[in-house]
């Protein structure tokens, strides 16, 4: 982080004898969505330069996790992105699942596909509903609340807790989905395209909107590609990059969706490619529902997987595995893996490398949030002050993964 | 094309540059030499076949007490071919690397990450300076003999004894 001065300081930066002024915006500003600092350089209300100034919600869960055992890492990954905790969970669990070579039972594969893109759906649902509020379209945030509470529901329904999920084992998930679960995710398929119909008849025709949004904020394929860019940023750009497709894991090569792309690269492009991501995510969600085998939903390998909570109160076996991983964590092989998978951001991986101890040498995550906000400084320069509100919402930083 | 052409392609082209190469789980790793990895990654990048467009991530790693201590570990990606490449560099305490900045843009962020974590310098860098730690930390906190608590001082009681 840089000491820049808070009051407002002046440089002749061009030449042309008007002074360029510093302002500073954040880190305590309701528009940035989290402690997001941005540096900006004005000139007039042009906005010559904006430098971000991130690291204010750093925990270092790269250090902790170095001190962890694999099973005991799980609970921090959803307070990375803690708008879709279940993408977190997932990325880490398949990653450790990667170097352990475990085989997933089908049905938790569903079910891991089925929360994930709910947690998309949610993620979504608030980037929308913020953009639209810092834009003064309040009414959309609100309506987004009211459709992200079933969301919610539905995680406190399947795991118990609404945001931080922690539902993710490793070689399945934690519990399995009862009736209950299944029919009221149901229900809310059948629902929300009426939510999203709604979203749209205030946003997709709103003149105020398209005027705020519409070529704002542009960045053109080759510059999000060099950026790095992730998922609806980057596919707002005409890149066309999913890893749902081209790199499939779980059980989404036997699912049938599209991937939306769009060619400006604006704040526009990015906020329908959200809307159009989230009608693609409840067809996969339908087609889970209607193709979820039945059978266990977490792997039985006594050497890496907890066992059943159930099994451990009446099983001697299973007790003593259960006293092993907890006391003294899984030893997967030594070496080292890298597993990305498409979160709501874009592109969120993690780097393991194993000592073949019980906690991991090295633990890198790549957030989407972090890689998409370094190109803020280009999508904001040469625009107007009030178009970088504009920007960083149709970014979609989150930051508690940004920060780590 | 297979993932294990370009492995045998970055060898045939750069020869001892190339100081080892394994694949694991899948994932295709090279390890090259400090001095080339400007060259390799233009390479990487600019070949038609290769086409590596998006890097995913830069990060260090410490493997105190083993000499050279430090990795600098690079994930390429290629958007058409959708292949994965990880390239490492090993370096000692202090040395230097240069930065790829100009090959992908996306550098500029995660090797002033992988600097504030870990001390790694990168040459050519525009602006490197730390990201998430204050200006004025002190030490490295991802290094292996950083503590986990951090050290002590009028902030932090429990920190250890430097």
């Amino acid at each position: 982080m840089s000491g820049y001065d808070v009051e407002i300081t002046g440089s002749d930066v061009t030449g042309s004898g008007a002074k360029n002024m510093i302002l500073n915006f954040g880190p305590q500003h309701p528009s940035t969505h989290g402690v997001l600092r941005v540096v900006l350089e004005l000139q007039g209300e042009q906005v010559m330069n904006a430098e971000c100034v991130v690291g204010y919600l750093h925990r270092g869960v790269e250090k902790i996790a170095e001190s962890r055992n694999y099973h005991s890492f799980i609970p921090y990954t959803d307070r990375l992105d803690y708008m879709a905790g279940m993408s977190n969970n997932l990325a880490y669990v398949m990653a450790v699942e990667k170097l352990i070579q475990v085989e997933v039972p089908e049905r938790a594969q569903y079910l891991r596909v089925i929360c994930a893109e709910l947690s998309r759906i949610a993620g979504h649902i608030l980037c929308i509903g913020a953009n639209a509020l810092d834009l003064g379209a309040m009414t959309v945030l609100l309506y987004g609340f009211r459709d992200r509470e079933m969301i919610l529901d539905l995680f406190e329904m399947i795991c118990g807790s609404r945001m931080t999920t922690n539902y993710m084992r490793i070689g399945g998930v934690s519990y399995d989905a009862n009736d209950m679960f299944l029919q009221k995710c149901r229900e809310f398929i059948d629902y929300f395209p009426k939510g999203l119909a709604e979203y749209e008849q205030l946003l997709n025709n709103n003149r105020i909107w398209l005027k705020r949004m519409k070529d704002v904020g542009k960045i053109s394929a080759k510059d999000a590609t060099s950026l790095g860019l992730g998922g609806p940023n980057l596919r707002a750009s005409g890149v066309d990059r999913d890893l749902r497709r081209d790199d499939p894991y779980l059980v989404y090569d036997q699912l049938d969706f599209r991937v939306p792309l769009r060619e400006n690269g604006d704040c526009y492009d990015r906020y329908i490619i959200r809307i159009w991501e989230m009608k693609e995510s409840l067809k996969i969600i339908r087609q889970c529902l209607d193709q979820l085998p039945g059978g266990a939903f977490r792997a039985e390998d006594t050497k890496y997987c907890m066992p059943p909570r159930e099994k451990v109160k009446t099983d001697m076996e299973s007790m003593i595995h259960h006293f092993k991983l907890v006391m003294h964590g899984m030893e997967p092989p030594k070496g080292e893996v890298y597993f990305g998978l498409e979160s709501p951001k874009g592109e969120l991986g993690c780097y393991i490398v194993s000592d073949g101890t019980g906690k991991p040498h090295r633990l890198k995550l790549r957030s989407p949030s972090f890689v998409n906000l370094e190109s803020l400084n280009l999508m904001c320069k040469g625009g107007f002050i009030a178009d970088v509100v504009a920007v960083i919402g149709s970014l979609d930083p989150v930051m508690g993964e940004t920060d780590k | 094309m297979a993932t294990l052409n370009i492995t045998d392609k970055i060898k045939k082209k750069f020869g001892d540059n190339v100081v080892d190469t394994h694949s694991f789980r899948g994932d295709e790793t090279v390890v090259v030499k400090k001095e080339s990895i400007k060259e390799i990654c233009t390479f990487l990048r600019d070949d038609k076949e290769l086409n590596f467009d998006y890097l995913l991530d830069v990060c260090g790693v410490d493997y105190l007490p083993r000499e050279p201590r430090f990795e600098v570990v690079y994930h390429l990606h290629s958007i058409a071919k959708k292949h994965r490449l990880r390239v490492k560099v090993r370096l000692a305490d202090a040395e230097k690397i240069a930065s790829v900045v100009d090959i992908w843009k996306t550098a500029d962020w995660v090797e002033r990450e992988t600097y504030d974590m870990y001390g790694i310098e990168f040459e050519g860098h525009p602006d490197l300076k730390r990201i998430y730690m204050d200006d004025d930390w002190v030490g490295y906190p991802l290094r292996k003999d950083y503590p986990e608590r951090g050290y002590k001082d009028e902030y932090q009681p429990f920190g250890e004894e430097e």
